[in-house]
């Protein structure tokens, strides 16, 4: 609790101590006079701040004001002479409204707990000085300190001690990983172990936890539509309220005459009700939470308004290249006649293991160092062929169709990527070489099926026979090859008019910077060092894991009805409590729960979305 | 230009609403937000009428919630 708070409680406390003896004396039949000023004493202990800001409200012609209604409310009640009464009022209102504050700010600080990244001060050494500066006053070249739980203030290199850091915020990933002298360390991360001394590379503004803070503290124009929906709501609901309170008290008065002011203390009672705060509170407060948790994932979502988009999608479109394979080759398939797959893969590589063309590089890297055992001379590289070199007592040829047809060799047809090899002159085989999908795809897509049975397409610029060897190997339910860039748009643009749901699109953020901006949700995958790729992306996931895309939608999903349920409960609740209300069913008590019970109610529940995702 | 400020003590959501509204209608005023969840104010304004259009901002917080303040 904070001072403020502290305050109040006292004040509560006090009061009701007052307002209980004020009870007291009068059963034991002491004079009115005494107990009526026990709780004109207990009524201004805890609400004369609530009749001064009333008074504040009207002269600022702010008149419907909360505290101005409670006033209303407990000074009809005096006038009804009913001094209890019109303690209770005052009384539930600040106990309800200490309840409020202290659950919010609970609420607040759980989330800040798991999404607030922003370094907050540096420890510069300056002439010899430690001092402590906001990070944005850091120039490049200066050299900062970091204690041991601490976070990295800046991006730099560590020039001075050993630690673990964390970057989960970057990755997503909460295994420290180690780190010493030379290497980067990045702001946001947490210094887990030593004290280091970095040299700052970039300034504050560059670097990726500036980014992010960008992207989700400035997303405002990303809304939600529940969000809009409940301010709209709020701007019609008091006024609304107060007009039918005052009908209540008016009109009976014509038709009966009750002479005790049943109808009036109906109205009160719906003057209390008239503040729409568990809708105010608990609907962003959901989405926040949503949007703190898919954070603390890795997972940034640029605004409640694409949480809500992304939770009604029914249509993944991934692009291919980067994002469902690597984008880098490796060896796929091993032919070999005659020998085995291994030695064949292990001659060519000992043959191409000096050379620096991409495939040589990942026909090496494919034989595991078996290739090492093998002496290797004479080599003698061929610009857009191939190698040809002595391997041991061998003479190996690795090379295209075309080194082949030079060689005079005859080699088996095909339309993949394909490295042929001869040994002694002698056709061996062929090392097929191709793109590779990412370990966690197709478990990424089982858990999109599984989710919302999602409709999965591939989108590639590649050549068919490669799009569909990747289609089938991983649950793809439609593809498209041969794209370029602006053919990508117009098929989105077709996907987007037949689907019922949203659609997202998954892309690097490189080259489809248009297509993830034509998407109701774009996603750009691992890219926090390109501005485009933050920019133009709905939801940027920091590390490269695609199992993030069902995480995301499944955060999405659960924070949306979340978020209903809210809207849902705070607002038949009150409407329940209002008619109650109207035929005198619902005292002081109901009227306070139905105020300040469901805020609490709603706040807890909106809670929930902070809950872990495994 | 855009810049987000820490509102401290902002302890009533529809006041918070209240304010984004008011702060919306200043004059230079490009876009507004008053988030009572993080309690920050984000003001967006041309940047002639800035420092101008903050103070007024500032007031118009502590007009509908005195007990806030704006953090500069």
């Amino acid at each position: 609790m904070n001072r403020k708070q502290k305050r109040i409680l006292l004040r509560v406390i006090v009061s009701a101590f007052l307002l209980i003896t004020a009870l007291v004396l009068t059963k034991i039949g002491v004079h009115e006079i005494i107990s009526s000023s026990l709780c004109l004493c207990a009524f201004i202990t805890v609400g004369y701040d609530v009749i001064i800001k009333a008074a504040w409200g009207i002269r600022n012609r702010n008149l419907i004001d909360e505290n101005l209604l409670m006033t209303i409310a407990s000074v009809g009640a005096v006038c009804l002479a009913e001094f209890f009464e019109a303690v209770a009022i005052m009384l539930f209102y600040q106990v309800g409204e200490l309840f409020q504050s202290y659950a919010v700010n609970k609420s607040r600080k759980s989330i800040e707990k798991i999404s607030n990244i922003r370094p907050d001060a540096a420890r510069v050494i300056r002439d010899e000085k430690e001092l402590t500066v906001s990070p944005e006053e850091v120039e490049i070249g200066e050299i900062i300190r970091v204690f041991a739980g601490e976070k990295i203030a800046l991006d730099g290199e560590i020039i001075e001690g050993e630690t673990f850091v964390n970057n989960s915020f970057l990755t997503g990933e909460s295994i420290p990983v180690g780190a010493g002298v030379g290497d980067s360390v990045y702001a946001g991360s947490i210094n887990m172990e030593g004290t280091v001394k970095v040299k700052v590379t970039a300034p504050f503004s560059k670097s990726s936890v500036a980014k992010i803070l960008e992207l989700t503290e400035t997303s405002y124009e990303n809304k939600s539509k529940s969000e809009r929906f409940i301010t709209k709501f709020a701007r019609y609901y008091t006024p609304l309220v107060v007009v039918a309170a005052l009908l209540i008290a008016i009109i009976p008065q014509f038709f009966i005459n009750d002479g005790r002011g049943e109808w009036v203390r109906r109205a009160l009672t719906f003057l209390v009700i008239s503040c729409p705060c568990a809708l105010l509170i608990s609907v962003p407060l959901s989405f926040f939470g949503g949007v703190g948790s898919a954070s603390s994932n890795g997972i940034l979502i640029k605004g409640s308004g694409i949480l809500e988009k992304l939770s009604k999608c029914d249509t993944v479109v991934f692009d291919k290249t980067g994002t469902l394979t690597k984008g880098e080759f490796a060896v796929t398939e091993i032919k070999a006649e005659k020998i085995n797959e291994r030695v064949l893969l292990a001659v060519c590589a000992a043959a191409e293991s000096q050379s620096n063309h991409p495939i040589a590089k990942c026909i090496v890297k494919a034989s595991n160092e078996d290739y090492k055992r093998f002496k290797v001379e004479m080599v003698r590289e061929i610009v857009g062929k191939g190698v040809i070199a002595k391997v041991e007592k061998w003479q190996i040829a690795a090379g295209n169709i075309k080194l082949m047809e030079e060689l005079g060799v005859t080699v088996p047809d095909t339309d993949k990527t394909v490295i042929y090899v001869t040994i002694d002159g002698k056709y061996a085989g062929f090392i097929t070489v191709g793109d590779t999908v990412k370990g966690e795809a197709n478990e990424a897509i089982e858990l999109l099926k599984e989710l919302d049975n999602e409709k999965i397409i591939m989108l590639t610029g590649d050549r068919e026979e490669n799009a569909k060897s990747v289609a089938e190997s991983l649950l793809i339910d439609e593809y498209f090859s041969n794209l370029l860039p602006e053919n990508k748009v117009s098929i989105l643009e077709n996907v987007i008019e037949k689907a019922e749901g949203s659609v997202a699109f998954v892309g690097d953020g490189i080259n489809d910077a248009p297509v993830i901006a034509r998407a109701d949700v774009g996603f750009s995958m691992g890219n926090l060092g390109s501005d485009a790729a933050v920019e133009t992306a709905d939801v940027v996931i920091t590390d490269d894991d695609l199992r993030k895309i069902p995480l995301s939608i499944k955060i999405a999903k659960r924070t949306t009805e979340i978020a209903t349920q809210n809207i849902i409960l705070a607002i038949s609740v009150k409407i329940l409590f209002l008619m109650l209300g109207i035929f005198g069913a619902s005292g002081m008590a109901g009227a306070v729960f139905a105020d300040v019970g469901i805020a609490v109610i709603t706040i807890l529940n909106a809670m929930r979305t902070l809950s872990k995702h495994e | 230009m855009k810049k987000i400020y820490k509102i401290n003590d902002l302890d009533c959501a529809h006041c918070a609403a209240k304010m984004e509204e008011k702060i919306k209608g200043l004059d230079g005023v490009i876009n507004a937000n008053v988030n009572f969840i993080a309690q920050k104010l984000t003001i967006e304004a041309q940047d002639g009428v800035f420092d101008e259009v903050v103070k007024k901002a500032a007031a118009i917080c502590k007009e509908i919630e005195p007990d806030c303040t704006v953090e500069f």
